[in-house]
């Protein structure tokens, strides 16, 4: 029998079908990367156009290992490195800072507290070019330290944290700590820390794809001798783009990294970006 | 250890007073730094690098404005003249228009279909959820450049898979980075591939936030889906509505990687800037042409305050159209 209330949330064929097409729409660029760069060159102008992978990948990416410009070890080598600095720092400080702000008294916390939540809102493309001539000045043009020390820490990191934080870790706890004679840094190593263990590996998820992606300012600050993987991308797109075969198989393993966090911790990305959603 | 202690009652924040002995109140007197001021040193990492990196560069981006500014050469102050230069400028003008017609072709096909993905993953008993949910939002996952590289071959104009596909309705090879329009048309579709999955989760979780006795009740009154739909869940979405508006605007009125690669690396946006933004221009004018730098800052602040003045405007008008 059917209750009045799964009447009405019942689902028609109509539903699955639209969304059955709108996750083919979003997979498909995916599959068409994967096609591509696995195919030799000279099948790619076939028409029809191919569906189906090919056997050339190997030889595809040797082509791009090969390929001086376009320095792809290099970059995968810098992405990997930057990604995670910046997120091992960004959970770190943000933590630290999130605890303090949740849960320790502290004079002008609710004002620098305030002062925190407005940044998020200024686009970092504001101070775009006076930080190319910083980096210029700090000899740091052209080296890891203009991609990573700028973004070691997150106003978003320390908001979520907080946020976090101040629901999830009861004063009871810390008091408990305080009474037991730990200091307050030990109280956030050995209670807090682990307290905040679900919601740090999210935003670490958040802020390793966000690394891992960024553009616009490695490119601002790198040359092709010393790119992140985008970057490199980016260049040997320029330079080979009739080359797709080779193109579309860096971009596949470039791609590849992400969509394996994805698959593996999708449920709690999606997780994060809805519940912080709800609350903001 | 913590849980027999959580459920003592509750310590006094400080410890009473040592009873004397100098040890203790070595002890006594590091317990009272320690609460004083170890909160400051653990917000300090934030404070530090974000005004070193992120405020102070916002700032100097206002001064540079304010002057002929050469990155390796002279400056001299010249007021709100590249302010006043902006309003004569005819690329900045056009890059202007490129940036609101990529934004208004990106955003309002994108979250109408959010809006209606949403629904559709909201209001039903489905089977494999979590399955939808994790391939709508994979977009979001790829980089901006790969996804820009993957669409600038499915555009090309001879072998290019779009190409070819309207071919079979008897519609002629598009040059697709060659005209205004259908250049901006291309760049919007990699904005909307990438970002509908992303605004239909955060307008789903929204919707979760409605109760659903509402919608019971109003089903036994007789109202329809469609009708639910707009006397119910509109008008209690419209706080998340405005935010995904909002961060729609913010990330379209700053759109640059996409058009750039589309462009093959040209900072100018296609052969007659068709397609160059306002990004793009701000980075042509301050980090490739160096002796423009103070016109670039100009530019920078010019886009900041459309994009505030932008944001208001939406807000307004979604709360407007919401009531």
């Amino acid at each position: 029998m059917i209750s009045a209330s799964q009447r009405l949330w019942r689902t028609s064929p109509l539903t699955y079908t639209a969304l059955v097409l709108a996750a083919l729409l979003s997979i498909y660029p995916f599959y068409y990367m994967v096609v591509i760069g696995t195919r030799s060159l000279d099948s790619i102008n076939d028409v029809p156009p191919p569906v189906a992978p090919g056997g050339a990948f190997t030889d595809n990416f040797s082509r791009v290992l090969d390929n001086d410009a376009a320095n792809f070890l290099t970059g995968m080598m810098n992405s990997i490195i930057v990604s995670s600095v910046v997120t091992a720092s960004v959970v770190l400080t943000g933590s630290l800072a999130g605890f303090a702000f949740a849960k320790l008294r502290f004079r002008g916390r609710n004002i620098l507290l305030l002062s925190i939540i407005v940044t998020m809102m200024i686009p970092t493309q504001l101070g775009l070019i006076p930080l190319w001539g910083m980096m210029q000045t700090l000899g740091w043009y052209d080296t890891l330290y203009a991609v990573t020390v700028p973004f070691l820490v997150s106003a978003f990191g320390v908001f979520m944290m907080r946020q976090y934080a101040s629901q999830a870790i009861s004063d009871e706890l810390i008091e408990a700590g305080r009474v037991d004679g730990a200091s307050t840094l030990r109280i956030y190593w050995n209670i807090v820390l682990p307290a905040l263990r679900p919601a740090a590996g999210v935003l670490a998820l958040l802020t390793f794809m966000e690394s891992w992606n960024s553009f616009l300012w490695p490119y601002a600050v790198l040359t092709p001798e010393n790119p992140t993987l985008q970057v490199s991308l980016s260049f040997l797109s320029y330079a080979y783009y009739t080359d797709y075969s080779q193109v579309f198989a860096a971009t596949a393993v470039g791609t590849l990294p992400l969509v394996l966090v994805f698959l593996l911790f999708g449920r709690q990305i999606i997780g994060g970006i809805m519940e912080g959603a709800v609350k903001s | 250890m913590s849980h027999s202690a959580a459920t003592a009652p509750p310590a006094p924040t400080a410890p009473p007073a040592p009873p004397g002995g100098a040890r203790e109140h070595r002890r006594f007197t590091l317990d009272r730094l320690d609460l004083t001021y170890s909160p400051y040193v653990y917000i300090a990492p934030f404070f530090l690098i974000f005004g070193a990196f992120g405020l102070y560069p916002m700032a100097r981006t206002a001064w540079m404005s304010l002057h002929d500014w050469d990155m390796i050469g002279e400056r001299t102050f010249i007021g709100l003249d590249n302010y006043t230069r902006l309003l004569s400028d005819d690329y900045f003008w056009n890059a202007l228009v490129n940036t609101f017609g990529i934004f208004a072709l990106s955003t309002i096909p994108q979250l109408l279909l959010a809006l209606f993905l949403a629904n559709l993953l909201n209001r039903t008993l489905l089977r494999a959820k979590t399955f939808f949910r994790m391939a709508i939002f994979i977009p979001n996952v790829v980089s901006v450049a790969a996804v820009a590289i993957v669409f600038g071959m499915l555009y090309q104009r001879e072998y290019g898979l779009v190409n070819w596909l309207l071919g079979f309705v008897g519609i002629d090879q598009i040059d697709w980075d060659g005209q205004t329009w259908s250049s901006w048309t291309a760049i919007a579709s990699m904005v909307n591939w990438r970002w509908t999955g992303y605004n239909t989760l955060i307008l789903l979780a929204g919707m979760q936030a409605i109760p659903r006795d509402l919608y019971e009740a109003a089903e036994i009154d007789g109202a329809g889906q469609w009708r639910q739909f707009w006397r119910i869940t509109l008008p209690l979405l419209r706080p998340t509505f405005v935010f995904v508006v909002i961060l729609s605007t913010i990330g379209g009125m700053q759109l640059f990687t996409e058009p750039l690669l589309f462009a093959n690396g040209s900072i100018i946006g296609g052969n007659q800037r068709e397609f160059q933004t306002l990004a793009m221009y701000m980075y042509e004018m301050g980090l490739v042409n160096l002796n423009s730098a103070g016109y670039g800052a100009a530019v920078a602040w010019a886009l900041f305050m459309i994009i505030g003045l932008m944001s208001l405007l939406n807000f307004v008008l979604v709360r407007r159209a919401a009531k």
